[in-house]
């Protein structure tokens, strides 16, 4: 049902002019990135100006740069006639199905909408679905949306909701550009000024010029002279009322020819082309066409600026290549990153060592991934019975990267040091020679992995993992029931196990136990080494109290340090809460920390930090400023309201 | 004035309309405007007196758009025909790339054009140009009014055209030989430019 795109109509055969400059930029951004920049894309423009040909392009060009997308072209009327066919079959439903997974959907021809009321609300139906889903619409039409006769109001709005833009007449530089490109496909050759004359002479459909272009070619093919622009001009001659018609009818009246002007500016054309230096036409032609294609042609145009002639088609030649091989750097760094083939390095061929450098960077996945974060050193970690064999086993890891314990699965409960040991280990093996550390949360490793998915950028994903020379995910217990992020963590965990790439994970228990995780990842993480870091004993608590307490500028007090080291903390961050209370009240209270204080801020808590509810109340223990209990008995200032009373029994 | 122009890929050139007053040089420039699409032309600035004579000149930039890689411009101006306007005459003739002299064909206006012919001499030379190696044309108008009244071609080029440079007849009000002529003095022009000569 679907029409096959025609191989001919690409990007790279639309000959682009001022007319159609918005239409054709706007129809590669949506070819780059389908369903994100303009959706729908509304293209219309009088019959033969091309819009079949953008439409066709847009298809060829998504497909190119990501293949697995379904790119479905169709006509209007292919369109409905498809319906009719499901609907005569009973398959209304398997038709809706099939359109709405397409992802790039272009129709041709929407005006023939009008008057068919089922098939526009068949066709809202499916471009709401298809925008809700993210997929591309581009639509062709030889009139505005809002043109449209008995349009419905709603497809009018949803139509002009992206973006519309029309294609103009050809202006008659384009026009000859158009004619001297269809002649070159067709490998026929005109004598200067022929072509011109064509452009000039009044032909503003594209298909009508190549209807006379085909003559020109068998007029040539079966005469043996060369035709020249005098019998070119003799041979259109049946044609040219039609320019004269285009001309406003009381100044025909005036003159003896039609278009003067058009001929008047043929004859200009020939001159000039005699008169400025052939090799400056054929180099000023190309930098034209070449600037019409978006690349920059600084350095033809050095070429005109010399006196001593060159030689144009070696220049050109070279010129050509250079730009084919920006084109293919573009198209493939596009397949790893479609943002980064945007880069203007990629449209000046001067500058095309760069490019190629910046593409073999970008083939290389050259934006690294994510490393170890720098705030959590080896250094800065404090050790005590409760994380020893899992410090020491790290540092085993550290002298023999990748062979010894792969991978190393560091177990424990939340605060316990697991992430500051997975960055210090990520810190200390960035600092091998050559070493790319990828160290990210699971988190933040599954969040790039749905942009990258997003974007169509898996290859270039999945190229600047492969690139890093060890792998550190903390809690990796987060890819539980994400099954995608897990297939490509298997097959990353293979490519690192195979190279003898150091593999680090953390999770909050034995890997066993985690639910949603894969049977093949499980047992691969348990494979290495599993090591838990428990709560924190006396000594990792004093370490870290003296860091933190040192950190915060608190003047050096055994008794403090002891006092809070002594305290039972179940990890090292509930600890370092504790601190932070004692310190952030000494701070309020204008006195210094001291271990009284402490006492009376984490055991008995102070008027100010005391929990007051309406009637100031409280009840729990109330520590006197000695330092011991005075009561445990619950002391209530204020009877509670009914209402307030039940809360509180609820607590 | 950069007749070409190949940094930045221009050719621009400015053409003059010369000859006696009401010989026809505005008209020229009328049919021309009339016959160049909207969009390659610019305003036409006229500054006429009551009676339609030309007081200061009438310009009418042209853009021809790009021809072999070059944007190219034409610049048409007309001079004042009157006897008492020859400092602006001077003043436009200045930098110009050729002249089209728009002769009246009227016989009793052979000694005005004449005239007129001369003083574009002398106007050339102050700007220490040769009329010799200027580009001109000459265009005899009002070949449309009775013969009686007008003469020939031939006899006006055996009357005013010395160096027998291209000359056309024509009726500038109905368009007859505008354009011929238009396009005779952008031929010399451009082919002086292929010769390399001064810019």
């Amino acid at each position: 049902m679907t029409t096959a795109l025609n191989p001919k109509f690409t990007f790279e055969t639309f000959v682009v002019g001022a007319a159609n400059r918005l239409a054709v930029t706007a129809a590669r951004t949506v070819a780059e990135s389908p369903g994100s920049a303009y959706n729908p894309l509304f293209i219309y423009s009088g019959s033969g100006l091309g819009k079949t040909h953008l439409l066709m392009a847009i298809g060829a060009s998504a497909k190119r740069l990501a293949p697995s997308l379904a790119v479905e072209y169709l006509t209007l009327d292919e369109f409905v006639e498809a319906f009719h066919a499901a609907i005569g079959a009973g398959q209304g439903d398997a038709f809706r199905r099939r359109f709405q997974t397409v992802d790039v959907l272009l129709i041709d021809d929407v005006q023939f909408l009008t008057n068919r009321r089922e098939m526009q609300a068949e066709l809202l139906r499916l471009s709401e679905a298809l925008q809700t889903a993210g997929r591309q619409i581009v639509l062709t039409s030889d009139r505005p949306p809002v043109e449209i006769e008995n349009l419905d109001e709603r497809l009018i709005s949803r139509f002009s909701g992206g973006l519309v833009v029309d294609i103009g007449v050809p202006d008659y530089e384009t026009r000859v550009a158009i004619l001297r490109r269809k002649a070159e496909e067709r490998g026929a050759e005109f004598q200067p000024g022929v072509l011109e004359t064509v452009a000039a002479a009044g032909f503003t459909n594209v298909r009508e010029l190549m209807g006379v272009l085909n003559r020109l070619v068998a007029y040539q093919a079966v005469n043996e002279t060369p035709l020249n622009a005098e019998g070119a001009k003799a041979l259109l001659g049946a044609e040219t009322p039609r320019a004269g018609a285009a001309a406003p009818a009381a100044q025909s009246e005036r003159g003896p020819t039609p278009d003067e002007f058009a001929a008047f500016l043929t004859d200009v054309t020939v001159t000039v082309g005699k008169a400025v230096e052939a090799w400056r036409a054929r180099i000023a032609e190309a930098i034209l066409r070449w600037e019409g294609e978006g690349y920059r042609t600084r350095r033809l145009e050095q070429l005109l600026e010399q006196d001593t002639p060159v030689a144009p088609d070696e220049e050109i030649g070279a010129f050509a290549r250079d730009v084919e091989r920006l084109r293919a750097l573009e198209a493939e760094v596009s397949q790893f990153d479609p943002q980064a083939a945007g880069q203007s390095v990629f449209r000046d061929p001067e500058r095309l060592a760069e490019a190629e450098e910046a593409a073999s960077r970008i083939r290389a996945g050259a934006a690294p991934p994510p490393g170890p974060s720098a705030a959590l050193p080896f250094s800065t970690f404090a050790v005590g019975p409760s994380n020893q064999l899992a410090v020491n086993v790290a540092r085993e890891v550290l002298d023999e990267p990748g062979r010894r314990y792969n991978p190393l699965v560091l177990i424990g409960k939340s605060g316990v040091g697991k992430s500051h040991l997975l960055n210090a280990l990520g810190l200390e093996l960035a600092h091998h020679p050559g070493a790319v550390v990828a160290c990210l949360s699971t988190q933040a490793f599954i969040d790039e992995l749905i942009t990258a998915i997003d974007g169509n950028r898996m290859e270039w994903w999945r190229a600047r993992y492969r690139r890093a020379t060890a792998l550190l995910l903390d809690d990796i217990h987060l890819i539980g029931g994400k099954d995608r992020t897990q297939e490509e963590l298997f097959n990353l965990f293979n490519l690192f196990q195979d190279l003898e790439r150091q593999l680090v994970f953390t999770a909050p228990a034995h890997p066993k136990t985690l639910q949603g995780i894969e049977q093949r990842i499980a047992s691969r993480l348990e494979g290495g080494l599993v090591v838990e870091l428990t709560e924190p004993d006396r000594e990792v608590r004093r370490a870290v109290v003296e860091r933190a307490l040192g950190a915060q500028d608190v003047p050096d007090d055994p008794a403090l340090v002891d006092y809070l080291a002594d305290r039972p903390a179940d990890s090292v961050r509930s600890l370092t809460g504790l601190l932070q209370r004692v310190v952030s009240a000494a701070a309020a209270q204008d006195v210094p920390v001291s271990a009284g204080l402490a006492r009376e801020i984490l055991e008995g808590g102070t008027a100010a930090e005391r929990r007051r509810t309406v009637g100031f109340r409280t009840s729990g223990i109330v520590v006197s400023s000695a330092g011991g209990v005075r009561s445990r008995e619950k002391i209530v200032w204020d009877w509670a309201a009914p209402g307030d009373r039940l809360i509180e029994e609820l607590r | 004035m950069s007749l070409v122009n190949f940094t930045t890929r221009e050719i621009t050139c400015k053409i003059v309309y010369y000859g006696p007053g009401r010989s026809g040089k505005t008209t020229n420039l009328h049919y021309i405007y009339g016959r160049v699409p909207d969009s390659r032309r610019g305003r036409m600035v006229s500054l006429a007196t009551q009676t339609d004579r030309t007081l200061f000149f009438d310009f009418l930039p042209i853009d021809l758009g790009q021809i072999s890689g070059f944007t190219t411009r034409f610049q048409l101006y007309t001079v004042p025909g009157q006897v008492y306007y020859n400092a602006t005459r001077r003043l436009v003739l200045q930098g110009a790339d050729g002249v089209v002299f728009v002769a009246d064909s009227q016989a009793r206006q052979l000694d005005e054009n004449l005239e007129s012919l001369q003083n574009l001499q002398a106007n050339l030379l102050d700007h220490a140009v040769d009329i010799r190696t200027m580009p001109i044309v000459l265009q005899y108008n009002k070949q449309d009014l009775p013969r009686e009244l007008i003469l020939q071609p031939l006899e006006l080029d055996d009357a005013l055209n010395f160096r027998a440079v291209p000359s056309f007849p024509a009726d500038a009000l109905h368009g007859n030989g505008v354009f011929e002529t238009l396009k005779s003095i952008t031929e010399l022009v451009l082919r002086r430019l292929a010769q390399g000569a001064p810019a």
